[in-house]
């Protein structure tokens, strides 16, 4: 047991016990933080190993949540079945969307993706295919139903999200110690070199999008049953923004960053709120700083480990 | 045998012919080197093989079969490693994880394999970096293994370069000036390396300004110049040839 | 064919407005490979400039509407171009040599502070341009009843490119400018000042936006803070359809933006006439990336 696992312990048993302890607007505000560290960590896959200046990841988001809110809302279908419907939905989405623009230098991407977003948000609220239901949504979705048990309270969806939260990191971070991961960074560190080593850069880039479409339509799922209504509103390139912002300056590659960086994004203006204008030109004004003196964000990733050990002995044994 | 065959290769950028009418054999267990003046195509050549660039026109067959329109993964995978004339390893990953970028292609586990940890995944990743570890050994940069690539002296970074390579079981290394900004011992300890990887039954081609390395280690060469190939033998055929004299005329050689 | 022809005068007129804030992003991302997200709202605050200065200053009051509206636009110029510079000193210029991602997001930074910081001063409401200055009148054209306003856009735009074509194309800076573009590294090695440089295009970039922005002002009559981001990103899709970098490609494509934004608008559906702009985008970068006129960038080999 070494520092960061103590760290580590320590936070999930707070996290654990807080509900207890705040009023639900608080408990509240963790759901939203635990749901933009889903968002971020799905985000960090793409931007954070893998270096993709991806602003749209509000549209993942956005199919995940709409596809939960069309098929519950017509056909009744449960919503804990529907989640990984609504990721495989948005994985298939990205799929075929990154499929043609994987190749592109990164400041195309970035604006690409920016245009991807804009243009599901535009077609939501055209109402595109007639399901959508317009700028105003879709309302009256159900609540998630585990075995007769009702997902309903605030606290209810905290300990669902942040276990969902922790899943994910668990997953995640298996993902990240593996040739999965390593090849992600290989292509973020030098595409040149990582394609001269054998890797399939287009291949990886793409999983890495589908990958982090599927957790952002889980996501989506979630956050269709805990409002019970959407809008295109939900869904814009300033959220992506927000994700974007919870990756880089928390830590591009580092999932305490990302959970961190959520705190910071979704948690501190809710305790500036009497500044909530001036907020906004702080952010801004914060971004640009963190850029200047700390550009590769608050928290450094985890390394990968290994296990020298063995080896070592070998040499010792020589 | 001939382990790789290049004919009629040719490749101009805009207007300018980078590479004219170029052909060579590479037989296996050779170890050949490509020399020339600067700007004579040489990195041009290695990046045709390695299909970074798509030539105009010619061959180029690798066991027989062709490389032509291959992609570059698909042709380390084929078994031809490189390292690259101004080093690009990967500088904020450590030794090891620079080395198991090389076992990359000898390796399976995808998205799941990894996540779930399967028996299968565990068992490859301890075998590929015993690999790894084995390669840096091989180099002399075991001891470095946890240490920022970007750490390292110009000279380590360079054989970590070539461990990389070596790690992913290559049949022929195409290395791009491996000696650039080594000093005396190091391009001896670069020649021993060299005999050694030549030991283990690995082709290797080169290119290369440093003439001494060249003449000694070289059992073949072709020279270039202007994108042309203007002299093929063994260093003393070439060496004597008065066209290559005339290419280097007013050169040092140390 | 009334309508076409008026879509088309219409499709031109915004055309010019996003070919000046073309030229801004192309130039700078010619030299320095940057996506400055702010200039958009470089464009807003000039909108906002012009307003403060026709109302509170009641600049055409004093000095006549045809001598009033040229310093406007004059003064507008100024100023913004003074924030463009602070800009560039404040949050480009330490990233010089950093990552490109590390630039990009300083920018954006500035955008949402830029943005937040008009909606502070001026409030989040629609602003009015005052509706007196505006000529109401329509031109007679070969039957066809033009607003006047458009054709004076139109002709302002067409100067303000003609005048840059020739500064950028003739003088000893606008070579420098073009070098610097295609390779700073050679450029610096052959005397030029490449600090002077960026801080040029830095000044001339922002002062077109931001005369763009009260043109918008005049054109439409109402602004609002949030503004610039919709029209700064269509006018770095014209600048990527023109060709980045490239100086008349920015201008071609924002005019040719502009008329098949109008004409699908009028012709397809108007309900979908933003997500044009990003159709064309996905359709240029799959079929030509480097854009109508060609890229003018270096390329890192």
């Amino acid at each position: 047991m070494n520092k960061n696992h103590v760290i580590c312990a320590v936070f999930a048993a707070a996290m654990v016990v807080s509900p207890i302890f705040l009023n639900l607007y608080w408990v509240d505000v963790l759901n939203n933080i635990g749901l933009y560290a889903i968002l971020g960590l799905s985000l960090n896959f793409i931007l954070g190993h893998t270096g993709l200046f991806h602003m749209g990841h509000a549209a993942f988001f956005a199919v995940g949540a709409y596809v939960t809110a069309v098929l519950n809302t017509t056909l009744g279908s449960p919503i804990l079945w529907l989640v990984p419907v609504s990721g495989i939905a948005a994985a298939i989405f990205a799929a075929v969307v990154a499929r043609p623009i994987i190749h592109l230098r990164g400041d195309y991407l970035l604006i690409v993706t920016i245009g991807i977003v804009e243009i599901v948000r535009i077609a939501l609220v055209n109402n595109i295919f007639g399901l959508t239901g317009g700028a105003n949504g879709i309302f009256g979705i159900s609540r998630p139903d585990f075995f007769g048990f009702t997902i309903r309270r605030p606290t209810h969806f905290f300990y669902y999200i942040w276990l969902f939260l922790a899943v994910s990191v668990y997953l995640f971070r298996k993902l990240e110690d593996s040739r999965f991961g390593r090849a992600l960074n290989y292509i973020k560190e030098d595409e040149l070199a990582a394609e001269g080593n054998g890797i399939n850069t287009g291949h990886y880039k793409l999983v890495a999008f589908v990958l982090g479409a599927f957790w952002a339509g889980m996501a989506g799922n979630i956050y269709a049953s805990k409002m019970t209504i959407i809008s295109p509103q939900s869904f814009t390139f300033w959220e992506s923004v927000l994700y974007f912002t919870i990756v880089i300056l928390g830590g591009s590659g580092s999932i305490p960053g990302v959970i961190l960086g959520a705190f910071l994004i979704a948690g501190l203006p809710e305790v500036f709120r009497e500044f909530a204008s001036a907020r906004m030109l702080i952010f801004g004004a914060a971004m640009v700083a963190m850029m200047i003196f700390r550009p590769s964000g608050i928290l450094a990733p985890i390394p990968r480990k290994y296990k020298l050990g063995r080896w070592r002995k070998k040499e010792a044994l020589r | 045998m001939s382990l790789l065959h290049v004919s009629g290769l040719s490749k101009s950028f805009g207007g300018l012919m980078a590479v004219n009418d170029v052909g060579f054999e590479l037989d296996e267990g050779t170890v050949m080197g490509m020399i020339g003046p600067n700007g004579a195509g040489k990195t041009t050549v290695f990046n045709l093989i390695t299909g970074n660039y798509r030539p105009d026109v010619g061959e180029i067959n690798f066991e027989e079969k062709s490389l032509v329109g291959m992609p570059t993964y698909k042709i380390v995978s084929r078994g031809i490693a490189r390292t690259f004339q101004t080093i690009r390893l990967f500088p904020n990953m450590p030794v090891i994880e620079n080395a198991l970028a090389g076992c990359h292609s000898r390796m399976r586990s995808g998205v799941f394999a990894s996540m779930f940890r399967t028996p299968n995944q565990r068992k490859e990743e301890q075998e590929n970096l015993d690999r790894a570890l084995k390669e840096l050994e091989f180099v002399g940069l075991a001891a470095q293994a946890e240490n920022k690539a970007k750490n390292l002296s110009y000279g380590n970074q360079r054989l970590l370069e070539i461990a990389r390579a070596l790690a992913s079981e290559p049949r022929l290394i195409i290395l791009d000036e491996p000696a650039g900004g080594m000093n005396a011992q190091e391009t001896a300890d670069l020649v021993r390396l060299i005999g050694e990887i030549k030991g283990r039954g690995i082709t290797v081609l080169l290119i290369e300004h440093d003439m001494s390395l060249v003449m000694r280690i070289c059992e073949q060469i072709v020279v270039l110049e202007h994108g042309a190939l203007i002299a093929q033998g063994n260093p003393e055929e070439v060496q004597k040839n008065p066209r290559v004299v005339e290419a280097y005329l007013g050169m040092d050689e140390d | 064919m009334e309508l076409f022809f008026q879509q088309l005068t219409n499709g031109l007129a915004v055309g010019g407005i996003y070919a000046l804030i073309a030229l801004g992003y192309t130039m700078v991302y010619g030299v320095l490979k940057l996506i400055n997200f702010a200039h958009g709202d470089l464009f807003t605050i000039g909108a906002y400039l012009g307003l403060t200065l026709l109302t509170a200053m009641g600049l055409t009051d004093k000095l006549g509407l045809g001598v009033g509206i040229l310093a406007l636009a004059v003064m507008v110029m100024g100023l913004v171009a003074v924030v463009g510079v602070v800009l560039e000193r404040v949050a480009y210029k330490p990233l010089r040599n950093a990552d490109r991602l590390a630039a990009v997001v300083s920018a954006l930074g500035a955008s949402i502070f830029f943005q937040n910081a008009v909606m502070l001063i001026y409030g989040a409401k629609f602003r009015v341009y005052p509706h007196n200055i505006l000529p109401k009148m329509a031109v007679n054209i070969l039957g066809l009843e033009i607003p006047l306003i458009r054709i004076i856009i139109l002709a302002a735009s067409i100067v303000l490119m003609i005048a840059l074509y020739l500064f950028v194309q003739k003088t000893k800076t606008g070579t420098a400018i073009r070098a610097s573009a295609i390779d700073q590294g050679a450029a610096k090695l052959m005397g030029v000042n490449v600090n002077r440089v960026i801080s040029i295009v830095f000044i001339i970039g922002p002062a077109l936006g931001g005369v763009a922005g009260v043109m918008v002002g005049m054109y439409y009559g109402q602004i609002n803070f949030t503004m610039g981001w919709m029209y700064g990103l269509k006018a770095f899709i014209a600048a990527i359809l023109g060709g980045i970098g490239n100086i008349p490609g920015a201008m071609i494509g924002g005019l040719l933006l502009g008329v098949i934004e109008a004409m699908g608008a009028a012709y397809i559906s108007i309900a979908w006439k933003d997500a044009i702009a990003f159709f064309v985008l996905i359709l240029i970068l799959i079929v030509r990336p480097t854009g109508l006129l060609g890229e003018r960038v270096a390329e890192k080999v």
